[in-house]
């Protein structure tokens, strides 16, 4: 282009500045020292909570694993947890059957197991999108769970194989009952999968995930293989959250089924949205944020403790919609984590119709909370009795409480569709 | 030599509807051919059929003398087809120039990278970039796509299938809903466009078509009309009931 070099500056100046841009986007940036030092902190600030703490870190990379797919490739999945228990049982049967105790080997064949079924499973679900996408890996979990209790001699069913045994880290570090081996090596095992994402994400293969996201009629007419690109990332998905499972198994020394769990699997999804889609650091917040309050609430009161998580979700949902680290950048016009330019516009377009929706699934909710409130109250009233006492106060609590699960419920189911709400407006 | 392009008794029904009846189009290399014809006529379906997004009933096409009727739509665009799309289909959230790059990585099998970032291969982002420029679109790199004026998304449209580097290209009305103060734009790139590609533009712009087009086709309820030069189609008096003396006032 000879004739670029006689226009103007200003011309110029773009054309570097956009050189510029794209030279350095994958650069570290010092923010991104903070989830690590946060967490070595944590480790002098609370050497007594490190169980707590490996799971945390745990969750994060099951968190980080979803992010993947679903808030760089756009996959919406339920079944997340069926790959989670994959990782999770290759470790405690290898342990157990084959007498496979070492955990580093362990975590990478854990890893390559569960990618593995990934390739499988994702070449077949990956050809559908949308609800029947989302209903086919609910599917899967659930008959992976239901296959692991048929063989409950093998797997130990929802009793589960206590008392696994692990060889010490590299030979030399035994397990404490503080869990702190267990934390540092969480740690460095989430630090090696977050290098592998963060090269992935800004690879070129990276960016044609985000296209997949945006426009999949681009995506095919500008001849890139979609499916195949999919089931690829679908793939080292899995493959992550098998690690993250099996990191669940060695740290704990124990598995049951429930890891299987679809709770398991929505759980991890609040977490990634809590957090923020379509970002590196997302996960870091959104797990760390869930896990801590989850253990507050649960503290608090053990029996309403979902009552806060509903809470959170609608506050969420009203103010926060791409997660707390969009919240971050649109207070502070920061961006840091992520790429701040690819994550999908969420700012709240809220119409009269949303606080209707809101109110009726609260109804709702409440008119089923204030049942369940009689039929606990029947059976199990020493449940609650040292909460609340008196009937009227307990029916009151499961009014209120089943109002913001069901507001919480819709609310969750907003924050999945406002992509497309958004994106239907804007043009 | 082979034709660019050689669509046979082409065949499309959706269930009782015969949407494309029995099409056969030559384009030539270097060919410049307008596609009209009235609403409903089937055009933008028969672009479908051509690049992959739907398969036909019967016939057969061809790209550059190879049979391309059962591939998929990614495989005849890496063989060098390429289209804008009469809607815009954009990756909105993505900046222009990551839009552009990410067509470029695709096309020289980049995209298979999963370790290298894009920002370290500076191939890549310099032809983008003057794909932008050719577009005046450099000033506009960085933005979002979804924060452009729609005229300015057109420019991005064309700009990703020139990126492909086609040997065959199909515009589905490029300057539809580009106001005219702007349009200009878009028929002068699509008038400096490589004269050794194929192109097959709709539009409904008689001005355009007759300043653009060297050859036209016809097409009314789905199949030929008549063919030929802009000056035949002009004097052509049953073109101008079916489709001149319709609705249609255009420019």
């Amino acid at each position: 282009m000879s004739e670029a070099k006689s226009r103007s500056s200003a011309f110029i100046e773009a054309r570097d500045r956009a050189t510029d841009y794209l030279v350095r986007r994958h650069y570290l940036r010092w923010t991104e020292a903070l989830p690590w030092l946060v967490a070595v902190a944590c480790f002098f600030l609370f050497p007594n909570r490190m169980t707590f703490g490996s799971q945390v870190l745990i969750m994060i990379m099951f968190a980080l694993s979803l992010d993947l797919i679903l808030g760089y490739a756009g996959i919406v999945t339920l079944g997340h947890a069926a790959f989670f228990g994959i990782g999770a049982y290759t470790v405690a049967l290898a342990s157990l059957r084959l007498g496979w105790s070492e955990p580093i080997s362990g975590l990478a064949a854990a890893g390559v197991i569960a990618a593995c079924v990934g390739v499988v499973v994702g070449w077949f679900i990956l050809r559908y999108r949308g609800l029947t996408l989302l209903m086919l890996t609910i599917a899967f979990a659930a008959m992976l769970q239901e296959s692991g209790n048929l063989r409950s001699d093998l797997t130990g069913g929802y009793d589960g194989l206590p008392g696994l045994m692990f060889d010490p880290l590299l030979g030399t570090f035994q397990y404490d009952l503080y869990g702190h081996t267990n934390f540092w090596y969480a740690l460095a095992a989430l630090a090696v999968v977050f290098y592998f994402v963060r090269r992935l994400v800004y690879s070129p293969f990276g960016q044609t995930l985000t296209g997949i996201r945006e426009n999949v009629r681009r995506m095919h007419a500008i001849g890139s293989p979609v499916h195949l690109r999919l089931v690829t990332v679908y793939a080292i998905s899995a493959g992550i959250a098998g690690v993250a499972g099996a990191l669940f198994t060695q740290t704990n020394a124990y598995v049951t089924l429930t890891v299987f769990d679809f709770d398991s699997s929505a759980k991890v999804m609040v977490m990634l949205i809590l957090g923020g889609t379509g970002r590196l650091y997302g996960p870091f917040l959104g797990a760390a944020v869930y896990m801590v309050l989850e253990d507050y609430f649960s503290k608090m009161s053990p029996t309403f403790w979902q009552f806060g998580i509903g809470i959170l979700l609608v506050l969420t949902v009203l103010f926060a919609r791409r997660g707390l680290l969009g919240l971050a950048e649109d207070i502070g016009g920061m961006r840091w984590g992520g790429r701040a330019a690819d994550a999908a516009p969420r700012r709240l377009v809220w119409k009269p119709e949303h606080w209707k929706a809101l109110g009726a699934s609260a109804f709702d909710g409440g008119v089923l909370g204030f049942l369940v409130g009689f039929a606990v109250n029947m059976g199990h009233a020493e449940l609650m009795t040292a909460y609340v006492t008196g009937l009227p106060a307990q029916v009151a609590v499961f009014t209120l409480g089943g109002a913001a699960i069901g507001a919480g419920i819709n609310a969750f189911y907003l924050l999945l569709t406002s992509r497309s709400a958004v994106e239907g407006q804007a043009s | 030599m082979t034709a660019a392009l050689e669509v046979r008794s082409l065949n499309r029904s959706f269930g009782a509807l015969h949407v494309t009846r029995d099409v056969n189009l030559t384009l030539e290399r270097g060919a410049r051919r307008a596609l009209i014809g009235p609403n409903g006529a089937g055009k933008t379906t028969l672009i479908n059929l051509i690049t992959g997004v739907l398969k036909p009933s019967s016939g057969s096409i061809q790209l550059d003398g190879v049979d391309i009727t059962t591939m998929s739509q990614a495989e005849r665009a890496r063989r060098g087809l390429a289209r804008t799309f009469q809607i815009n289909q954009l990756f909105r959230g993505l900046t222009v120039l990551e839009n552009v790059c990410m067509v470029i990585a695709e096309r020289d099998g980049h995209a298979n990278n999963l370790w290298r970032p894009i920002g370290t291969r500076r191939v890549i982002l310099e032809e983008a970039l003057d794909h932008l420029d050719s577009l005046r679109l450099t000033e506009d790199a960085l933005r979002l796509v979804r924060e452009l004026p729609y005229g300015r998304q057109r420019l991005v449209e064309i700009a990703m299938a020139l990126a492909q580097r086609p040997r065959v290209l199909l515009l589905d009305e490029p300057a539809a809903g580009v106001p005219s103060s702007e349009s200009h734009l878009i028929l002068d790139a699509v008038a400096a466009l490589d004269p050794e590609i194929a192109v097959l533009i709709i539009e409904h712009d008689m001005d355009v078509v007759f300043r653009f087009a060297k050859a036209i086709t016809v097409l009314v309820h789905g199949a030929v009309f008549t063919q030929g030069t802009p000056e035949e189609i002009q004097r052509d008096e049953k073109v101008r009931e079916v489709y001149l003396g319709q609705e249609h006032h255009h420019g």
